[in-house]
């Protein structure tokens, strides 16, 4: 159902980019969002799932796109399977942040994980072996709209079933009530360091994606501001909804390149529209709703619901 | 066979600073007995129940559980044991559905691994079935089910603690502590309560241990009472016991005239 859904749509953007109806400026901008749409909805996982806010992102995808473009470039990895090592380790990294920062609360969580997205984005600064500063140049061109669609799919189809399984309630319970979750058997540290591990790795893999659309990737694409984007993406459209991180990776993505040539006025526009937000709707377009609860889905879906009782 | 022992304390003190909140207190609870702890406001009654839960570590003492100390287990670890517990300030999943409240308190009893999750086969599907069945029930027995896919922030007080107790229940307890479960409701609600708390007592043939300002609630449907003062035990014994007792009235009833 979902997976058909998702190959109807890749057929019709396909078909339009191939019939050059959307052109290459666009056509890099659709795949970008594809790539945003994983960032979003894997940070999604931690910040508005289980509710543990944390602004490292771009750390993680850092460490997918170095660990995937060395795979690719200097051993002649095939693109894939560099990916997916890219987004194990990005994963591992983030287990091992995780069971430590954990631990925090709220503001400190955020600013532990600020710190430490910085931290690996200069440690790879000072690695010669990947360009330091300069970057690192002569990644071959793997990334297609194809790729990216696919592995957005796959996210959004681990995400939701995980969210909709005891693993991804005991995530949410956390959110809710970090006591109560407790006092129902829930290991709230094991379930916030898995959280926090699979949008790791995610993010790994959506770095990769991001850095094999370009001939150099410098440590410089990795910075905190890149995980507030991210951020962005996830509150304007909703903590605790997938189709809420969809809609504001869209967004963020579309504004950010209709703005491109004025990027001062773009972080006016964020601000502004942020501000707005918390005064209407704090909890983001979508708030903890899907797309599929809504209106004449709803109905859909409820009576497919009882149809299984 | 009802004379086993499930829960007992032994000189457990707790304290806070220099405040100490349970001092030495003694205390043992047999299987499917139904027991009351009553005492006046900040006697340390919901820290005898942090204490049992593993939300505080005990500063002195020994707190065993079917036979085996659970001092310095993690309250998920107690409840995987079977002690499961109320919340005196209500402490639900307040934006989740009522029904998804009482399935998250499956978690601990649930098999299927990350991989059939996500997948969607296997354990996945049968237990999930088998879940949501077993919270369907819980919920119309405490006359929720109608209320099952509302928000849990939702429901009228009274219902909030019936949930309370439900989502309890789902982690399939031999003991269950219960705060003070009939705060804020009314005469009719309290009393619909201790039927309630009673007839779940015998068909899942628990173990209860209640913390309760109501009088007419604990006299009428606790075995044996404790009464706590300053983090003692001041009294102990039947409800016609302690309702004779000179020092429990002089520190506890006679103090609510
Ligand atoms: N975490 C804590 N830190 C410091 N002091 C605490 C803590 N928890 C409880 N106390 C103190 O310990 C004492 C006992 O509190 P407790 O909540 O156990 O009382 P109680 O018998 O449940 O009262 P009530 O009937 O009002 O619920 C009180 O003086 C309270 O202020
Ligand atoms: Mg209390």
């Amino acid at each position: 159902m979902f997976l058909a859904l998702g190959l109807i749509v890749f057929a019709l953007l396909q078909g339009l980019m191939a019939a050059k109806i959307i052109g290459s400026f666009w056509q890099l901008n659709i795949t970008i969002i594809g790539i945003n749409i994983i960032l979003a909805a894997s940070l999604n996982l931690i910040n508005g799932y289980t509710g543990q806010f944390s602004l490292g992102h771009a750390g993680f995808m850092a460490v997918g796109a170095y660990v995937s473009v060395v795979l690719t470039t200097n051993f002649q990895v095939p693109f894939v399977p560099a990916l997916l090592v890219g987004g194990v380790m990005a994963g591992l990294l983030g287990f091992l942040i995780g069971l430590p920062t954990l631990r925090l609360k709220g503001d400190y969580l955020a600013i532990a994980t600020l710190g430490l997205g910085e931290i690996i984005r200069i440690v790879i600064m000072n690695i010669p072996y990947v360009g330091g500063a300069a970057g690192f140049k002569g990644i071959p061109h793997h990334t297609t709209f194809a790729w990216v669609f696919g592995f957005m799919l796959l996210t959004l189809f681990f995400i939701k079933n995980f969210v909709n399984s005891t693993h991804g309630r005991a995530c949410i319970a956390i959110r809710e009530n970090e006591i109560a979750a407790e006092a129902m058997g829930i290991n709230t540290t094991k379930y916030k360091v898995m959280a926090f591990t699979i949008g790791a790795g995610f993010a790994g893999i959506a770095g990769g994606l991001f850095a094999h659309m370009f001939y150099i990737i410098s440590p410089a694409s990795f910075t905190f501001m890149q995980s507030f984007n991210y951020l962005i993406m996830v509150v304007l459209g909703g903590l605790g909804s997938l189709t809420g991180a969809i809609a504001g990776a869209f967004f963020v993505t579309f504004i950010s390149a209709a703005l491109a040539s004025v990027p001062e006025f773009r972080m006016i526009i964020f601000a502004l529209l942020l501000i707005l937000l918390m005064f209407y709707r704090p909890q983001g377009l979508f708030g903890y709703v899907e797309i599929t609860h809504l209106g004449p889905w709803r109905e859909f879906f409820l009576r497919k619901e009882r149809a299984k009782r | 066979m009802k004379k086993q022992e499930l829960l007992r304390a032994e000189n457990v003190s707790e304290v806070f600073g220099g405040l100490k909140a349970v001092s030495d207190f003694n205390f043992y609870i047999n299987e499917g007995e139904l027991v009351g702890l009553i005492g006046p406001n900040g006697a340390g009654k919901t820290t005898a129940f942090n204490l049992f839960t593993g939300v505080y570590k005990p500063t002195s003492g020994t707190i065993s559980f079917a036979g085996k100390s659970i001092v310095g287990l993690k309250p998920h670890e107690i409840t995987q044991q079977g002690i499961a517990r109320t919340f005196q300030n209500i402490r639900l999943f307040s934006e989740l559905s009522v029904l998804d409240n009482v399935k998250i308190a499956h978690h601990s009893r649930i098999k299927y691994g990350l991989g059939e999750a996500v997948l969607r086969v296997g354990r996945y599907l049968t237990e999930e079935t088998a879940v949501e069945e077993e919270s369907l029930r819980l919920l119309s027995i405490f006359k929720l089910e109608s209320h099952a896919y509302e928000l849990a922030r939702e429901l009228p007080y009274g219902a909030q603690r019936r949930l309370e107790i439900a989502r309890a229940l789902a982690t399939q307890p031999k003991l269950l502590l219960l705060d003070e479960p009939a705060a804020g409701m009314n005469p009719q609600e309290t009393k619909e309560l201790m039927d309630m708390i009673r007839w779940v007592r015998d068909e899942f043939k628990l173990t209860v241990l209640l913390i309760e300002h109501d009088m007419s609630l604990v006299m009428g449907i606790c075995e044996r009472i404790y009464v706590l003062e300053y983090g003692m035990v001041i009294a102990s014994g039947t409800p016609q016991e302690i309702q004779t007792n000179p020092d429990v009235i002089k520190a506890y009833l006679g103090g609510e005239e």
